[in-house]
């Protein structure tokens, strides 16, 4: 096996191609240059492209196509007549319409990506920035807890919430988040190592007080990461399943993702209504994940690779 | 609304403070981690107790606890039901996730290749991973439509009728992987930047050594990888051990359960049976096997993950 001496950063290398040699073996590694190789190649790529990106121009499609039409064959990929009403009606069919679904959703999801971004920064630079009694065998809990999952906890939790009458308000599902867990403290925590701790001493001298390093110094340095914090919580919450399912019920309260679910159910013979309200559902997290994929992408990189 | 709780800001350091630095620091510290604190105490180590508690006992937490030990557990042992959850979650994992990773890599090794319009590619591989929950199990629903979904439809354009999917005891798993592998595009991010990582000089130096190809991928681009590929194992294995939305949308466990995932079963008994003992027993057992499986993965990481920075011995 061929080693190399130097430690290097894996994660710090940008997107972007080098060149490597080898020609014999095209697709497994290496540059390929020359003819039929690259026609190769580019088939593979396209096929591949095809086979991914099909289910979602299917749901575009269907979503303007006559009920009829679903079901003819071969697939007709552009109706003759875009029939965009599917849209209104299933928004305005729903009881009570999407509009109280997407307000309850944005609602939630606004509201624990502010929770969640303050009580992780304020978390993780205790740890990472203040010593304190007990810090490092705290920490080691916090890393043990990241492997619970959440079914073990959920009965209690959601008997915690019926005790206090809570259920069926939004409650549950939004405390949690604001007070924090284990995985965003980590990765916070390991960003907010990583900067100087320089400019906090200089701070200190000056008579600033913890308070003060946090908010004015790691804070606006953080910004990165705590945008990746904050594109996680925005798409957890927007898909989030389970929680609303076991807490809310009641038709006014209930989640853009649960109403999905039961307009699917209850207009199953609608197949091009349930294409659209979905295809709705996907254009926050298409439009989020579009602006902020260059963070969001370096994001994962920072938190992934080091395992 | 206030739901933020005891977190103030730490009083700003006096310089005439009879407190020393030292306890100044303790007390900051401890309000600054609070938020996790209350998280610990509340939401997981009294939760743990309770959960352990309740799996103790026959209760529909409204008209009371009926101690019966370690009743909860041996019901298990003698429910088929149980069994078959294991071993439906067991063949979703360990089908998905290898494959998974194979595919993300074959993609990200198409994306290191110096291709025209990289971005577009790169996003049309990735944004189906970003498509998740309720939506993509909604549109794969319709995908694996035996009569007029994409799948078949493709199938029979080539002259195979293809299977039932969900509504096939035999097939519906498959079609949850199929489903699974639709986002292999979001870890490919991760090995594209692993690849990058690598150091020309390695490869250079092998193709001096008179290594082929193969060889170069064989012993160069997989043991740099290995950390990467450990990762995914790791967080795709204990991901995927928790199935559920998918499930309960679509088939709800059925055929005949023949997709009756743990995390369904837990959910079955406890809120829709009212058996929320044996739902926390089933959550504990859950909580034991992927623990076990987190374990045996990192025991065995020694033997095949590379680390470069590590010091040889």
């Amino acid at each position: 096996m061929i080693q190399e001496e130097k430690a290097y950063a894996t994660t710090a290398t940008p997107l972007t191609t080098r060149r490597q040699p080898g020609t014999e073996w095209p697709l497994l590694l290496g540059k390929v240059q020359y003819g039929s190789g690259r026609i190769l190649l580019y088939a593979v790529l396209i096929l591949g492209a095809v086979i991914f990106s099909l289910p979602l121009v299917w749901m575009i499609s269907t979503s303007i196509k006559p009920d009829a039409l679903v079901f003819a064959m071969p697939i007709v990929w552009i109706p003759p007549v875009p029939d965009w009403r599917n849209y209104y009606d299933a928004w305005t069919k729903a009881v009570p319409p999407f509009t109280t679904y997407y307000a309850n959703t944005i609602f939630i999801t606004l509201m624990n990506i502010v929770g969640l971004v303050l009580s992780s920064s304020l978390v993780a630079f205790g740890f990472a920035r203040i010593r304190f009694w007990g810090r490092n065998t705290i920490f080691m809990i916090l890393l043990a807890t990241m492997m619970l999952p959440s079914q073990v906890t959920l009965i209690p939790i959601y008997l915690f919430w019926s005790k206090l009458g809570l259920v069926n308000t939004f409650w549950p599902l939004i405390a949690p988040e604001w007070l924090t867990n284990a995985y965003n403290v980590f990765l916070l925590r390991q960003f907010f190592m990583s900067i100087n701790t320089e400019l906090d001493d200089a701070a200190r001298i000056d008579g600033a007080g913890w308070f003060t390093i946090y908010s004015r110094i790691l804070m606006p340095l953080a910004s990165p990461a705590l945008g990746v914090i904050a594109i996680q919580a925005f798409a957890f919450n927007w898909n989030n399943y389970l929680g609303p399912l076991i807490y809310l019920s009641k038709p006014d309260k209930l989640t853009v993702a649960i109403a999905l679910r039961l307009f699917e159910t209850q207009q199953s013979q609608h197949i091009p209504e349930t294409m659209a309200m979905t295809l709705v559902a996907l254009v926050p997290v298409l439009l989020v994940f579009y602006v902020a994929q260059a963070r969001f992408i370096q994001g994962i990189v920072i938190s992934g690779v080091k395992g | 609304m206030s739901v933020q709780t005891g977190v103030q800001p730490p009083a700003v350091p006096n310089t005439s403070s009879r407190m020393t630095q030292r306890t100044r620091d303790n007390i900051a510290g401890f309000l600054f981690i609070s938020p996790w604190l209350l998280h610990f105490i509340l939401l997981i180590a009294f939760a743990m107790l309770f959960s352990f508690g309740t799996s103790l006992t026959e209760t529909d937490l409204l008209t009371g606890y009926k101690f019966i030990g370690l009743g909860n557990y041996t019901r298990m042992w003698n429910d088929e039901l149980f069994w078959k959850s294991f071993w439906v979650t067991a063949y979703y994992t360990f089908a998905l996730v290898p494959t998974s990773i194979v595919v993300s890599l074959a993609i990200a090794l198409l994306m290191n290749q110096k291709i025209a319009y990289q971005g577009v590619w790169r996003t049309l591989y990735y944004l189906p991973s970003v498509v998740q929950g309720v939506a993509v199990a909604l549109l794969w629903g319709y995908v694996l439509n035996p009569r007029f979904g994409l799948i078949n439809a493709g199938l029979r354009a080539i002259g195979i009728e293809g299977p039932k999917w969900l509504y096939s005891e035999q097939w519906a798993v498959p079609g949850f992987i199929l489903m699974g592998l639709w986002g292999a595009g979001g870890a490919m991010l991760l090995y594209l930047a692993g690849l990058q990582g690598i150091p020309t000089p390695l490869y250079e130096a092998a193709e001096i050594d008179g290594a082929n190809s193969w060889n170069r991928f064989r012993h160069i681009t997989i043991p740099m990888l290995t950390p990467t590929i450990y990762f995914n194992l790791l967080i795709n294995i204990i991901a995927s051990f928790q199935v559920f939305t998918q499930v309960y949308v679509l088939t709800n466990g059925g055929p005949n359960n023949a997709t009756l995932t743990q995390v369904l079963y837990i959910y079955r008994k406890g809120f829709q049976n009212f058996q929320f003992g044996y739902a926390s027993a089933l959550a504990w057992v859950l909580f034991l096997v992927i623990m076990l499986f987190t374990i045996l993965v990192v025991r065995s990481s020694e033997g095949w993950v590379h680390y470069e920075g590590e010091l040889k011995k």
